[in-house]
């Protein structure tokens, strides 16, 4: 694939592009997505983060939604369907939401609390009507926290959860409310709602056709005034081949694609395309095993591995569209802290750490890694992860390989290092979602989420980080909590709890048409500003 | 001729029952899971064994394969694990598309393929020949994701003159005759037409220069018979063999133009099934393997039943 669109890149530029853009129509803004089929329209999206990003808080709203408004800080939590919230102050697992008041679904129903506990049944309580697998699969795992959850009066809602947990907001931010008044009226059939949903979002699905395009308009009665869209018209078009998208925003067909390849870029940029990125929560690391008898269980090894990457080196590979890791959470979040341990390119340091441990060039620690050739969020893995072999066997640590394919690789993921599936890897490159503590933070080394029962891949367990982890579900004070978040994130690079190498920037390109566009740090967007010009 | 057919309908139900136990099967051997579509990668153990379940993935397989096969023979091809939409009218929309394409590359194909490949075979071991030779061989050879790129960057992105991607405005479900979407179909159509082009004029060129020295040709000659009645002798006895491979062409056109419909981004099955592999999206996956290869073997019968029309020491045979 690697060499395909360096052919396409080459191709391109030999030609000696000039550009002929299409006549766009005043107002309609068509986006390339890299989805290869439209996000399941219902309420809860699949297609990962791209499906929340486009059919997800476009079309509908949840509870406490993330603040989409600034390109220069990180995002934070808003008041979205819910304008507060609290934890009683005597039982830590009891809290209460106020609804917004005169909120109402496309379809004119009105936003109640009894609407809300309907659509925590459509995704928790298999024995109600609304109970959707499909909802279901993409949402239940998103509120482990959710014990139960009760109507106080049509503008209050109470939730108890299984433990006291003050990431419990972060965990609403995934769920997003659909009408109980159209899933009636659509004889309470989801394959029915599904061409013609309703949320309370800024954005109504308009047509739709699968795997083919999807036509979003205007909500003028969106609750926010200041997010009613200025567009006609939104069209989103999957277009899974870097390639086809590439050739689709050159010759004018869309007006805007996610995840331009790299090599595509300089073609782009010199025919007056806009490449708009910015740092958001996400990382490209390798997750490291630590089974007894795991080299990376000591940690001259695990720092030595880090001091030995020259990530500035990689960006010139990546087209400058990343950002090297200084840490397990991007440089610019809020919760980076002050690590001591300085995440640099300093290879003398790293071989003289190895000496420490025993190795060197001529004896050097031999390690078996898992790779994908490809993946979703994986950026460019194969020659991301030769680079790394390179870097790493210049101080002393000697590469294999184990690639898999992508699906497989998540199975892998899943099962974890014990598994005898990963035939002995000692790692896993594996890119994360890292917007929110418990996946940024919490999910990947808590003792209670060892693989294959959670996500902690390596069986990492330390109960001096589980203490921390536990303080971030207990500390209620958002700035207390974050000060806790600050503490974890430092001891994970302090420790050099992982191969941290970078963090995509979320590459995007579109025509000089599309104006009004701010790129937040988040995996989510807001397409409300934007405007053709 | 009745008898003959009947003969050729009752040996398709094997073929069919193979074919069912192959694809069934070869989408299970891949390694993979088909819960990742539907799933966060992080769900857990339990979620997962829960939707498992749901989709009857926790059952052995065989009974699996019963489950499926006895829908099947009620016309019911179950349902897309990753969209959750039905496997028939997802695979048969895909297919209809493919049709389009198909259909459309072979009418470009085909006339062409014979006509350079009886210019070839009449004017054998001229400069002519071999610049025919030359074409088909490059027409066989380039692959044609390449060229389709290729001219993508001429005609889409260089001239603006066609588009890149799609089915036409409104998606294929709005298909009609007209240029607005006939200009979609254009550079897909071409760039599939380019290996049954050099096939079939591979071909032709071998046949018609086989005939031309045949005996029978000569005698035709000697009877005064005119060049253009010898010409027509030769291409009815060149028909046959030329028709079993157009058939067998028509059907890779419809299966095997995965790596077109992606760089088009053709909402045909051959983009249906890479998304499906690429999703393990078992249902569709065999619904759509199937699907295309019953088309197959249904090609296959027609081209005999045609050829036994045309030549009867086939149907005697």
């Amino acid at each position: 694939m690697r060499h395909f669109k360096g052919r396409f890149a080459a191709l391109m530029l030999a030609a000696g592009l000039t550009v002929a853009q299409g006549a766009a129509a005043q107002g309609i803004l068509r986006v390339g997505m890299t989805a290869a089929d439209i996000p399941l329209t219902t309420g809860q999206t699949d297609q990962g983060g791209e499906g929340m990003r486009f059919m997800g808080y476009t079309v509908y709203d949840s509870l406490i939604e993330w603040d989409l408004s600034s390109s220069d800080k990180p995002s934070v939590l808003i008041p979205g369907l819910a304008t507060e919230w609290a934890v009683d102050a005597e039982d830590k697992t009891k809290w209460t939401f106020k609804l917004r008041e005169g909120v109402t679904f496309h379809d004119g129903s009105p936003l109640t609390a009894e609407v809300v506990v309907w659509n925590f049944d459509k995704l928790l309580d298999d024995s109600s009507e609304q109970y959707d697998s499909r909802q279901a699969a993409q949402g239940k795992s998103r509120i482990p926290a959710v014990a139960s959850y009760t109507a106080v009066d049509d503008l209050t809602l109470e939730i108890v959860t299984k433990t006291p947990d003050a990431t419990l907001p972060y965990q609403l931010a995934w769920i997003l409310m659909s009408s109980k008044a159209q899933f009636e009226a659509m004889d309470k059939d989801w394959e029915k709602v599904a061409n013609a949903p309703s949320g309370t979002g800024p954005w109504k699905l308009d047509t739709f056709v699968p795997r083919e395009r999807a036509e979003l308009v205007p909500n003028p009665d969106y609750w926010d005034e200041t997010r009613v869209p200025k567009l006609d018209k939104m069209v989103l078009i999957p277009l899974p081949e870097p390639n086809a998208r590439a050739a689709a925003l050159l010759s004018g067909q869309v007006d805007w694609i996610e995840a331009p390849a790299p090599d595509t870029i300089p073609a782009m940029s010199g025919n007056g395309f806009v490449i708009s990125s910015n740092a958001y929560p996400h990382n490209w690391t390798w997750h490291l095993s630590r089974l007894d008898g795991s080299p990376w269980n000591d940690i001259r090894v695990r720092k030595a591995a880090n001091l030995a990457i020259d990530r500035e080196g990689m960006g010139a590979l990546l087209g400058g569209l990343m950002v090297p890791a200084k840490g397990f959470l991007p440089p610019s979040s809020q919760w980076f802290g002050e690590p001591t341990f300085d995440v640099t390119y300093d290879p003398d340091a790293a071989k003289a750490l190895l000496a420490e441990a025993g190795y060197s060039v001529d004896n050097p620690l031999k390690v078996k890694a898992l790779i994908s050739p490809s993946g979703s969020g994986q950026m460019l893995p194969l020659p991301m992860n030769e680079y790394l072999q390179q870097s790493l066997a210049e101080v002393g640590i000697e590469v294999e390989f184990m690639v898999v394919e992508w699906n497989q690789m998540i199975n892998l993921w899943r099962a974890g290092a014990g598994d005898a599936a990963v035939e002995g890897s000692e790692s896993i490159n594996f890119t994360y979602f890292i917007q929110d503590p418990f996946t940024g933070l919490i999910r990947h080394l808590s003792c209670d989420l060892i693989a294959p029962n959670g996500t902690n891949w390596g069986h990492y367990c330390d109960p001096e980080m589980q203490a921390l982890f536990d303080q971030i579900k207990t500390t209620f004070d958002p700035e207390e909590q974050d000060a806790v978040l600050r503490q974890t994130h430092e001891k994970f690079v302090n420790e050099a709890l992982f191969l941290m190498v970078t963090h995509d920037v979320a590459p995007r390109a579109m025509s000089p048409k599309v104006k009004g566009f701010v790129q937040a740090q988040n995996w989510y967007q807001n397409f409300s500003s934007i405007s053709m010009e | 001729m009745f008898s003959y057919f009947l003969r050729r309908v009752i040996l398709m139900l094997p073929v069919a029952f193979g074919v069912s136990v192959i694809c069934f099967l070869l989408v299970q051997i891949a390694p993979g899971d088909p819960l990742t579509a539907i799933m966060p990668v992080d769900a857990t153990a339990d979620e997962q064994a829960a939707m498992r379940a749901i989709y009857g993935l926790d059952k052995p397989l065989p009974v699996q394969y019963a489950i499926w096969i006895s829908n099947l023979a009620q016309g019911d091809m179950g349902k897309s694990i990753a969209s959750g939409r039905p496997v028939a009218g997802e695979v048969f929309g895909a297919v209809q598309n493919s049709l389009i394409l198909a259909l459309s590359a072979a009418v470009v194909a085909f006339p062409i393929g014979i006509f350079l490949g009886f210019l070839a075979g009449y004017f054998r071991d001229t400069l002519l020949d071999r610049a025919v030779t030359a074409i088909s061989i490059a027409g066989v050879s380039v692959p044609n994701y390449w060229l389709g790129i290729v001219l993508v960057i001429i005609f889409s992105v260089n001239l603006g003159w066609l588009p890149s991607m799609g089915a036409g405005p409104g998606g294929s479900q709005d298909w009609s005759w007209d240029w607005l979407h006939i200009r979609h179909l254009v550079l897909p159509a071409v760039t599939l037409a380019v290996v049954p082009i050099g096939i079939v004029a591979r071909t032709v060129r071998a046949l018609a220069g086989d005939l031309l020295t045949m005996d029978f040709v000569q005698a035709l000659y000697a009877k005064g018979m005119s060049r253009g009645d010898v010409l027509r002798h030769v291409a009815r006895n060149a028909a046959a063999t030329a028709l079993s491979v157009m058939g067998l062409q028509l059907g890779y056109l419809l299966g095997g133009s995965i790596l077109i419909e992606t760089v088009f981004n053709w909402p045909g099955s051959g983009f249906l099934l890479s998304n499906a592999i690429f999703q393990r999206d078992l249902p569709l996956l065999q619904g759509t393997i199937l699907v295309l290869a019953l088309f197959f073997v249904t090609m296959n019968l027609v081209v005999d039943v045609a050829q036994a029309a045309i030549d009867p020491r086939i149907k005697r045979s």
